[in-house]
């Protein structure tokens, strides 16, 4: 996992400059995936009966209706040139037409519902935004997310996760409202302040890359969580600031953060959870 | 996984054995005329893994779990009754 962490490390550097774009890119390639597939298939049709590109994927088994046996890798192929882009457009194939058995989440196909969190090639990712790489003499592995229970197959539970996120009261919270009965109004810098906040799906992908969150699940919230945290913190129209911060106040919930940083390296939305902490810790001390 | 030698047990046995009394004690607070339903729902749920060999550590690590999260759900007071 260390040699594809420090592969990730390059590649969310050349992310990090252009990242709207990149985003926006991909998405609308996951969108017309199928379209796209469709037109390679009758542009180049000789290519692709002459020559299937067959391309090796491992992955995660482990079935819960067997609980004495152990969890296997097993193996699939796909030809390319029959499937979509996209790692996702993959596993789907592999479960319409090899192994209907095999589970996994999934939903948007876009990378806005956050269900398709995996670890491809040691990389917390979306599958549906995860490029399939064409280099068809690797073999890529698939797992799920990693260091939480499992549930089947790819699906991790995540109730812990969930209960994690309960626990920060994730809405708004007023004492007050607005005399007129409208909504709570907000200048245009105040509402700037949560770009980079508000875009989080919470996919769990920085979360389980987080070395910390794995050895201290039960206690530390993990950036996931401590990026929404800082989004209601972040919050002009929210007035429970004193109590949010004074939930953080014991060296379990927010201080197991290290600075690791694999939170940022491995975010699918190119969202920054390190930073996001970072200001946490920095407006609890001042 | 329930121990009917008399001895000492390893902690993973009594983990399994107070979940069982967590269960016992959930079924308490149920309709009377359901306590019984539950009983046997719980009981069978321990039973039908009575064979597995107590060093296999990992899956009963996994039962347990899944244990906890089904005494979680059933213990709710929404739950009146189980079909068994």
């Amino acid at each position: 996992m260390n040699t594809c962490r420090t592969s990730l490390a390059a590649m969310s550097s050349v992310i990090a400059g252009s990242v709207p774009r990149m985003m926006s890119s991909t998405m609308r390639a996951g969108a017309i995936s199928t379209v796209r597939g469709m037109a390679t298939a009758t542009s180049e049709p000789a290519r692709a009966a002459s020559s299937p590109r067959m391309k090796k994927f491992k992955i995660y088994r482990w079935n819960p209706d067997e609980p004495t046996s152990k969890p296997s890798m097993q193996d699939f192929e796909v030809d390319l040139n029959e499937c979509g882009p996209m790692m996702l457009d993959a596993i789907i194939k592999i479960k319409n037409e090899q192994d209907a058995t095999l589970t996994f989440r999934r939903s948007c196909r876009e990378g806005i519902c956050g269900s398709c969190a995996m670890n491809i090639n040691g990389t917390n990712t979306l599958a549906c935004l995860c490029r399939i790489d064409t280099d068809l003499t690797q073999t890529t592995k698939v797992y799920p997310l990693p260091h939480m229970f499992v549930v089947k197959d790819l699906v991790p539970d995540l109730t812990q996760f969930y209960k994690q996120y309960k626990s920060i009261k994730p809405y708004l919270q007023r004492t007050d409202y607005p005399e007129d009965g409208k909504e709570n109004l907000q200048s245009i810098e105040d509402r700037k302040k949560l770009d980079g906040l508000y875009e989080c799906i919470l996919c769990a992908c920085c979360s389980t890359s987080c070395p910390s969150y794995w050895w201290n699940q039960s206690e530390y919230l993990g950036p996931a969580i401590l990026l929404q945290t800082y989004r209601w913190l972040a919050d002009s129209r929210d007035q429970a600031t004193e109590a949010r911060k004074l939930a953080l106040e014991n060296s379990m919930s927010l201080y197991r953060c290290h600075t690791i940083m694999n939170c940022s390296r491995t975010c699918p939305k190119g969202l920054n959870p390190g930073l996001a902490i970072a200001q946490i810790k920095k407006s609890m001390s001042l | 996984m329930v121990v009917k030698r008399v001895g000492r047990l390893t902690g993973l046995q009594r983990d399994v054995l107070s979940l069982y009394r967590s269960c016992l004690r959930a079924i308490r607070k149920k309709p009377p005329e359901s306590k019984r339903n539950f009983l046997i729902f719980a009981r069978r749920q321990f039973e039908q893994h009575i064979d597995i060999s107590k060093s296999d550590f990992t899956t009963i690590e996994y039962l347990l779990r899944k244990g906890h999260h089904q005494l979680e759900t059933y213990s709710n007071d929404g739950v009146r009754n189980i079909a068994v």
